[in-house]
């Protein structure tokens, strides 16, 4: 029988295979933990005195409720309430009780969850990837089986290193041709979202396959599976190749030596077979893709930036339209914008820096709007300082800030004003997701960087073909 | 810890006729620095109920402090989409609702749901529709039969995943079934290495 990717990643973790009456229990590789989603999973370890099972398979960061702002002049960090403070001492203290090791303040190797794993080479072709964060999908660019659990997950394996699952169903979406210029992941991600809907993935896990994946880089990769669970799919991912091995390679938890041709010898088995069946497919031609940006509350209402707000047919959709302040037909593009926000687990990577600075470079943030670029981790930071990167942002009028999640979900302090309009680089336009009465438009760092510069959004191709003239 | 059983549930309705309810509009974000997993029923749909100052809007579509006279909570479509915060649940289940039924809902807030006692239903359009429009009207959800009884007596079956049905109806710990599975987790470890 032809197998998918999924099956083999799926067969390969079974500790005990689902019937009918019970789900599979799955072996987890990698348990990622951040301080938002764990400290009540502690908990219900200490009342029940349970060790963590494997903590060499367990590895923390703080994230979520971190300052993206420095220390003041006293050393203190400035935490938006006592409350994220503690929440973060609350990690710290249970990686230190149980043996977990910590990126914390401080430390090089820190950053959003889903940026380090892959930095740091915990993110391995084959290994089942888990998170108490919807956006683990990320990790699935890599061929993982890579998904988000809730808190009671996360105990479940911190006390046993297992899951109980049921097996998803398999969707492939195939990218057929080539993307244009100024066009990438992000814009395939909306456009994905927004031919099959925000629950179109639901009880799948998604492939992507085709030439247009197999030609991006892992950050784009990382940027389409990220993005799955705005599909609904819990699951995300690409099979591993060359362009797979070469960004792992070297890195600090990457096999090395023997190890490292036997773990690549095993790697390349991890495509779906010729004649495998999948649930669904679903094949887009990626040639003609446009850079896209959201108008509505849902990552699904997502149009080309060159389209006007299509008529609402639902009476949530003309809500939306009434939130958003975009009646039916009005020209994305005289869309006033007061923030951009240029980070998130979606694009914080140092390839969507150098795409933003491509356009800021030698030009200026339109007045009146406030823009903030947060690197996804120390070492995207370091490496954004090396190329000189924050000089550009500076330069340019925006704010370079340490890394963080900070405005993707906007509960460590940095949000918009009621009624901003925000185009972002994050995953989620949902009501109030960057602050009460905030509006936002998902869009590429491209994409955000020249509506920055125009003061509404804009399209990058403009940039890019003034450029080139 | 093992969840409060849950059987048969017969009761009213409170309807939230709007698409793509995500877990921001469940529990916006900035409550989640707690690190409590109790008492978070004022968070839950905090900005469709609350002004900045806590004062209670006009527009509030649920108007009480607690839906325990209303607590099946039907939904528009994909129900729960969005984050894996299982305070998503938790402030659902302490607001005072016990069930939850839309045409279809997200897969991790289901999941996480049906760990915390909420009843998660998905029904077909017809049903759905149905529902959406007889609000606070009297339901039977029998987890038992998997049958939900509508307020014209027409009975409809319903999926839930075995294994947390079972839970759910004999109040399983699920962490303890897990942990009694220690001896075929040693063996895959070891076959593994």
């Amino acid at each position: 029988m032809p197998e998918t990717l999924l099956d083999k990643l799926w067969t390969r973790h079974l500790v005990q295979a689902e019937s009918t009456e019970a789900p599979a229990i799955l072996f987890i590789d990698l348990h990622l933990i951040h301080e938002v989603t764990s400290p009540q999973a502690f908990d219900v370890l200490a009342s029940r005195d349970l060790a963590v099972r494997r903590p060499d398979l367990t590895f923390g960061t703080l994230d979520h409720s971190t300052p993206t702002l420095p220390a003041n002049e006293t050393g203190r960090l400035p935490y938006v309430t006592p409350e994220a403070e503690e929440q973060v001492n609350k990690l710290i203290s249970n990686c230190a009780k149980y043996g977990i090791e910590l990126a914390g303040m401080g430390d090089a190797r820190r950053g959003i969850v889903h940026v380090i794993g892959p930095e740091l080479g915990l993110t391995q072709p084959g290994k089942t990837i888990v998170c108490g964060d919807s956006h683990t999908s990320t990790h699935g660019a890599f061929g993982a089986l890579a998904f988000g659990i809730g808190t009671t997950e996360v105990g479940h394996v911190l006390a046993t290193q297992c899951l109980l699952q049921r097996k998803p169903k398999a969707m492939r979406v195939r990218f057929s041709g080539a993307l244009g210029p100024g066009v990438g992941a992000k814009d395939m991600a909306l456009a994905v979202i927004a031919e099959i809907g925000a629950d179109g993935g639901q009880g799948y896990a998604i492939e992507f396959a085709g030439p247009a994946v197999e030609a991006l880089s892992m950050e784009g990769r990382m940027t389409l599976c990220n993005m799955s669970i705005e599909a609904g799919a819990r699951f995300g991912m690409v099979a591993p190749d060359e362009t797979t091995f070469d960004w792992v390679k070297g890195r600090p938890h990457a096999p090395s030596g023997d190890a490292w041709d036997a773990a690549v010898a095993d790697w390349r088995t991890l495509t779906s077979d010729a004649g495998a069946h999948f649930d669904r497919e679903v094949t887009i031609d990626a040639s003609r893709i446009q850079p896209m940006v959201t108008y509505g509350v849902s990552p699904d209402a997502a149009a080309p930036v060159g389209a006007s707000v299509p008529a609402a047919t639902t009476k949530s959709a003309e809500a939306a339209r009434a939130y958003m302040r975009m009646a039916d037909d009005t020209a994305l593009q005289d869309v006033r914008v007061n923030r951009v926000f240029v980070g998130s687990c979606t694009n914080s990577r140092i390839s969507d820096l150098r795409a933003a600075a491509d356009i800021l470079r030698g030009r200026k943030v339109a007045d009146g709007v406030v823009m903030l670029v947060v690197p996804g981790s120390e070492a995207v930071r370091k490496q954004a300082e090396d190329e000189g990167l924050d000089a550009v942002f500076i330069a340019a009028g925006a704010e370079w800030r340490e890394p963080g999640c900070s405005m993707c979900i906007a509960m460590n302090g940095d949000a918009g004003a009621p009624g901003d309009l925000v185009v972002s680089t994050s995953n989620r336009n949902f009501m109030g997701r960057q602050g009460k009465g905030v509006r936002t438009v998902l869009a590429s760092p491209a994409t955000a960087a020249a509506s920055a510069v125009v003061g509404r959004i804009a399209d990058p191709r403009d940039f890019i073909q003034q450029e080139a003239v | 810890m093992a969840v409060e059983p849950f059987r048969t549930l017969t009761a009213k309705t409170k309807v939230i006729a709007v698409d793509n309810v995500d877990t921001d509009q469940i529990i916006p974000a900035r409550f989640l620095t707690t690190t409590a997993s109790d008492g978070l029923g004022r968070c839950a749909f905090h900005d469709w109920r609350f002004d900045e100052g806590g004062t209670r809007l006009p527009t509030d579509p649920f108007g009480a402090d607690d839906m325990a006279d209303t607590p099946i909570l039907v939904a528009g479509a994909n129900f729960g989409c969005g984050s894996s915060r299982e305070h998503a649940p938790w402030a659902l289940r302490d607001f005072g609702f016990r069930a939850v039924i839309s045409s279809d809902i997200a897969d991790i807030f289901k999941s996480n749901a049906l760990k915390n006692g909420l009843l998660a239903v998905e029904v077909g359009q017809d049903v759905h529709a149905h529902l959406l429009q007889n609000g606070g009207c009297t339901l039977t959800l029998d987890l038992e039969q998997r049958v939900l009884t509508l307020d014209t007596g027409e009975r409809i079956a319903f999926e839930v995943e075995a294994f947390a049905r079972r839970c759910l109806l004999d109040g399983v710990d699920t962490l303890g079934y897990l942990l009694g599975q220690q001896e075929a987790i040693r063996a895959y470890e070891e076959a593994r290495q």
